[in-house]
């Protein structure tokens, strides 16, 4: 086997075997358990009343906000990771370089702060 | 044939034997770990916990599981019916998938990736689609709303743990969670561990891993005063059980982090003759034992957050506390010329 195969095989294994006991698990009470539904138990549950409409509806604008911020914060995670790793070798310069990329995104952050992004009130 | 044997067939039969003897042990260590939590929970509130079903109620977590196995499964009329299905099964997969590249002691993993962190991190992220994809799936508003948040609050606090890892990674200049360990060995037991030196990094993985997590106090998603249940209302039989069992899988699996992170893994306390004598991996269950005994008394006695204060604790404070540790972690390696080459 070549050391690709070597490296990631067991995880895909490992993740089969996950996928089967998982599998197992769901199908078990639709063939082991007593089943007889009625529209009354299948209808969406709404603090005994019947639902009123759908339940898909405008949600507040902030979670989006929170979600693009994550994405921003993320990616420069990512990019930190292999300057991370690398750190040793890059010396003063891989140093001051990564520094001036986290103090523009801070400029940013700050930015967001200010406009009142994280506020929840 | 013989060449087709022994470097296919054989092979695969000793990965599929050690996947399924990990992912046994796993379970049945969650099934105690469930049961500890109710103790432990049980125990502060001067109560008695489960105390019926085998001696001191040791077979509580078997029960349960056969209980669920026999109720009525129910997918509500109106649930995107595929989707309500995959939810759990998301959820309960991803969870057990982390374990795939743990380390639990010199050599004992199934997957010695050289990117084990990085591929923790990104199963740990993909955990937020099960809450999704459940809460969207029922159509219903509790769930909805629940998912929503639930989202919100677990992309937060994900953030401040990158970072975290980041710090440690400067200190150890490899992504292999084995190499991470081992960069921790020394004469000094265990306060040449990353907990010490790196303590406000520690503190703040120990809090968000808790959030992450959706554990008390930040249990937003289920806060059954407003929300019922959360994303789980419209679940239940085994369905509901996957959302716990990848529940508190994940939990352990934030506690294993924890101890490769910060508590030395597998290595002793104190590298002399008694300590170094006990296997490793008795030493990484106690670690993470114990990181779990904090998650549960944590449970235990302190109060629900409420939703702004979470989401002020993660943006306002973690996120400029971990970002700035960065900084400060690489110039003092860099100052001091202890960057690992």
């Amino acid at each position: 086997m070549n050391d690709l195969l070597q490296d990631y095989l067991p995880l895909a294994v490992f993740l089969g075997v996950a996928m089967a006991i998982g599998l197992a698990l769901l199908v078990a009470p639709f063939v082991v358990a007593y089943r007889r539904p009625d529209p009354e138990k299948l209808s969406a549950y709404e603090c005994g009343f019947n639902a009123f409409d759908d339940a898909r509806m405008k949600f507040d604008v902030r979670f989006y906000l929170v979600a693009i911020l994550f994405i921003i914060f993320d990616l420069e995670v990512s990019f930190l990771f292999p300057w991370a790793v690398a750190f040793g070798e890059l010396g003063w310069f891989g140093f001051w370089s990564m520094m001036v990329f986290l103090a523009v995104l801070t400029v940013g952050f700050a930015y967001e702060w200010k406009k009142g992004a994280l506020e929840w009130d | 044939m013989a060449q087709l044997w022994s470097d296919y067939v054989w092979p695969l039969t000793v990965m599929v034997a050690q996947s399924v003897l990990l992912l046994v042990v796993l379970l049945l260590a969650v099934a105690y770990v469930l049961y500890a939590d109710r103790k432990v929970w049980a125990a502060v509130q001067l109560r008695r916990g489960p105390n019926v079903v085998g001696p001191w109620g040791l077979l509580q977590s078997f029960a349960d599981l056969l209980k669920f196995v026999v109720k009525e499964p129910t997918i509500p009329d109106s649930a995107n019916k595929g989707v309500f299905l995959l939810a759990p099964l998301v959820t309960c997969v991803l969870a057990l998938a982390a374990w795939a590249v743990i380390p639990v002691n010199a050599g004992w993993v199934i997957a010695d990736l050289n990117v084990g962190i990085l591929y923790v991190f990104a199963i740990s992220s993909l955990m937020v689609y099960g809450i999704i994809m459940g809460g969207w799936a029922s159509n219903s508003k509790y769930p909805f709303l629940s998912a929503l948040r639930s989202a919100a609050q677990m992309v937060s606090y994900e953030v401040s743990i990158g970072f975290v890892m980041i710090t440690v990674l400067l200190c150890v200049g490899s992504l292999n969670l084995t190499d991470i360990v081992d960069a921790q060995d020394s004469q000094w037991g265990l306060f040449g561990w990353f907990w010490l030196p790196l303590f406000p990094m520690f503190a703040i993985f120990f809090i968000s891993a808790l959030a992450e997590t959706n554990r008390p106090p930040f249990d937003l998603v289920e806060a059954e005063s407003e929300l019922v249940a959360g994303f789980m209302v419209e679940y239940g039989s085994t369905p509901y059980m996957m959302f716990m069992l990848g529940e508190y899988v994940a939990i352990v699996t934030m506690c294993a982090m924890c101890t490769i992170l910060f508590m030395g893994g597998w290595l002793p306390p104190i590298p002399v003759a008694p300590f170094t004598w006990v296997p490793g991996v008795v030493w990484f269950a106690l670690k993470a034992l114990a990181v779990f005994f904090m998650f549960a008394m944590v449970k235990a006695f302190v109060p629900r957050y409420r939703y702004d204060q979470l989401m002020r604790l993660g943006w306002k404070v973690f996120l400029p506390l971990s970002l700035a540790m960065v900084a400060i972690v690489a110039a003092v390696l860099q100052l001091t010329g202890l960057a690992p080459r």
